[in-house]
């Protein structure tokens, strides 16, 4: 099934390296964890990280789903779930409630996790801190201290100017009460769907070369004030296909002259919907 | 050290390569008290300072600490967290040029706030109000409060970072020529603002100078310093009214006639 690759292309050594990076990571939610990332066979910036944390999880009776941006039908999305199939023969599947295996860009499905399935994320930037603190020994020390006023200040200068926090993607979470994590740029919507998951979540940034994880049934919070509490915003309008009023939406422009609709991100929730009679 | 002391150092000594930077130096400090380190520049003032303050291992010595509780703590045999907890807590570090230790790219009262926000504040508009409140006491208008540093006088700047530096409310802060670079007006001012807060928050001082006139006006003690060694220290006043040591008696010759 395999045709002149190892089951799902990278060697046995090196998915043994990254499952060890992967139980430190577990065992420390949020710690970001180095490893030794392999050369892929697509740029920097498509997944790397994430195709190799999947490689090195997926067993021959797993199920893979692949999302970009919650759809099942985009570029990224289309060849790594073709290349799994091909390299590792393995079921694919767009349904999110049959798929064991997610890897993921930029969201989190709509349809709730259940327990015994795994997200991947596709990280670029690791490093909550690497924005306000350019140095990474220096924010190796912080995180080792947990010294995360740096990052609050941050959040100070968002309210002060804005009125809110105006984070809308890759909005800085507290693992387990301890490490400040990226959550990778999903929206700051999904960013309540991190918190106690009974998914096991794991994180993979092949340029930088780190990984970290949060195990299922994780105490996640979004940073905040007290009196500016987290909130997970969406745009106000409904599904135009479906007609969803709870899911995260993409704005697509329809024609030339400025016409607009909107739509779930999600694509299999929104097919789902409209299997079950709903319309936008 | 006696029971009451804030701060003592016995037998500190560094050496920088070929250069004794520091020789055998005691000192002592106690609270609400404030200590002027004077002498020319290369005298050792600034090497002191750092290896008071933890910033830098002497050599040979040992520097105490007495926290809150009363517990003595050896300063360069703490766990980093603690020394670091210290620094943004019960310590303050006072630099001569602002811009060291400002983010000039956060607003002013972000600057304030990021102390207590160190310390776990979560609360967006106590922290506020707090940095308004410290802003106001050392003169800066409250209307400045969301703009940023870099479009702030250097006498401004000064004293945003001794709001900073002052609104965790800590027991001893370090000064490193807290008035150097400021034009003659401003530092007149500027050691006004200092004496007031310092007086009646009841902070105890260490502070570097090579100015004995900032040294007259600020410090209860003084210690002369000449190539890493203390040559004599006492009252303020009686030092400098009264000079024993041949180099101090140059110092004070050389500028008590303005």
């Amino acid at each position: 099934m395999t045709h002149g690759y190892n089951f799902a292309y990278l060697d046995e050594q090196t998915k043994r390296m990254i499952r060890r990076a992967l139980l430190k990571a577990v065992a420390i939610p949020g710690h970001q964890i180095p490893f030794g990332g392999r050369e892929m066979p697509l740029p920097y910036g498509w997944g790397t990280g994430g195709i190799q944390l999947t490689a090195a999880v997926l067993g021959a009776s797993d199920v893979l789903k692949v999302i970009d941006q919650g759809a099942d039908d985009t570029t990224n999305a289309v060849s790594i779930r073709r290349f799994f199939a091909r390299t590792a023969g393995v079921a694919t599947t767009t349904v999110t409630t049959q798929a064991t295996v997610i890897q993921t860009r930029h969201r989190i499905p709509e349809t709730p996790l259940r327990d015994g399935q795994i997200m991947v994320y596709q990280v670029p930037l690791p490093e909550p801190l690497a924005k306000l603190e350019p140095s990474r020994a220096e924010a190796a020390r912080m995180h080792a201290l947990a010294e995360y006023g740096l990052m609050q200040v941050k959040l100070y200068e968002d309210v002060t100017r804005y009125g809110h926090v105006s984070i809308s993607y890759d909005y800085p979470v507290l693992a387990n009460h301890r490490y400040l994590m990226s959550p990778s740029p999903i929206p700051a919507f999904d960013n309540p769907k991190l918190h106690m998951s009974p998914a096991l979540q794991l994180f993979g940034a092949g340029r930088e070369k780190r990984l970290y994880a949060l195990p299922p049934w994780t105490e996640v919070r979004s940073l905040d004030f007290d009196d500016h509490p987290f909130r997970a915003t969406r745009a106000p309008q409904v599904c135009g296909l479906c007609g969803a009023a709870d899911s995260y939406l993409d704005e697509v422009v329809i024609d030339d002259r400025g016409s607009r609709l909107f739509v779930c991100s999600d694509t299999d929730y929104c097919a789902g919907r409209q299997e079950a009679g709903h319309g936008g | 050290m006696a029971d009451d002391t804030l701060l003592a150092a016995r037998g500190l000594s560094r050496r920088f390569g070929a250069v004794q930077a520091l020789d055998n130096v005691d000192a002592e400090l106690w609270p609400g008290e404030v200590l002027a380190i004077v002498g020319e520049s290369g005298s050792g003032k600034t090497t002191l300072l750092d290896v008071l303050s933890g910033r830098l291992r002497p050599d040979r010595g040992v520097a105490w600490y007495r926290d809150p509780a009363g517990a003595l703590h050896d300063v360069h045999a703490m766990p980093e967290p603690m020394l670091r907890a210290l620094h943004r807590s019960d310590w303050g570090f006072v630099r001569q040029n602002p811009r060291d230790a400002l983010r000039l790219g956060v607003t002013a009262g972000g600057n304030v706030g990021e102390r207590l926000m160190a310390q776990g504040a979560r609360h967006y508009g106590r922290i506020r109000d707090t940095a308004q409140d410290w802003l106001e006491r050392v003169e800066i208008d409250a209307s400045r409060m969301d703009d940023l540093p870099r479009t702030f006088s250097g006498g401004m700047l000064q004293r945003l970072q001794i709001a900073r530096t002052l609104v965790t409310h800590p027991r001893l802060v370090f000064m490193d020529e807290p008035t150097g670079g400021l034009d003659v007006s401003v530092q007149a001012r500027l050691l006004d603002l200092i004496r007031t807060l310092v007086a009646n928050l009841h902070i105890a001082v260490v502070l570097v100078t090579h100015d004995l006139s900032v040294a007259r006006l600020l410090a209860h003690r003084i210690m002369v310093m000449q190539r890493g060694c203390v040559v004599e220290s006492g009252l303020t006043d009686q030092v400098l009214d009264d000079p024993h040591h041949p180099y101090t008696q140059l110092l004070v010759s050389s500028v008590l006639q303005a």
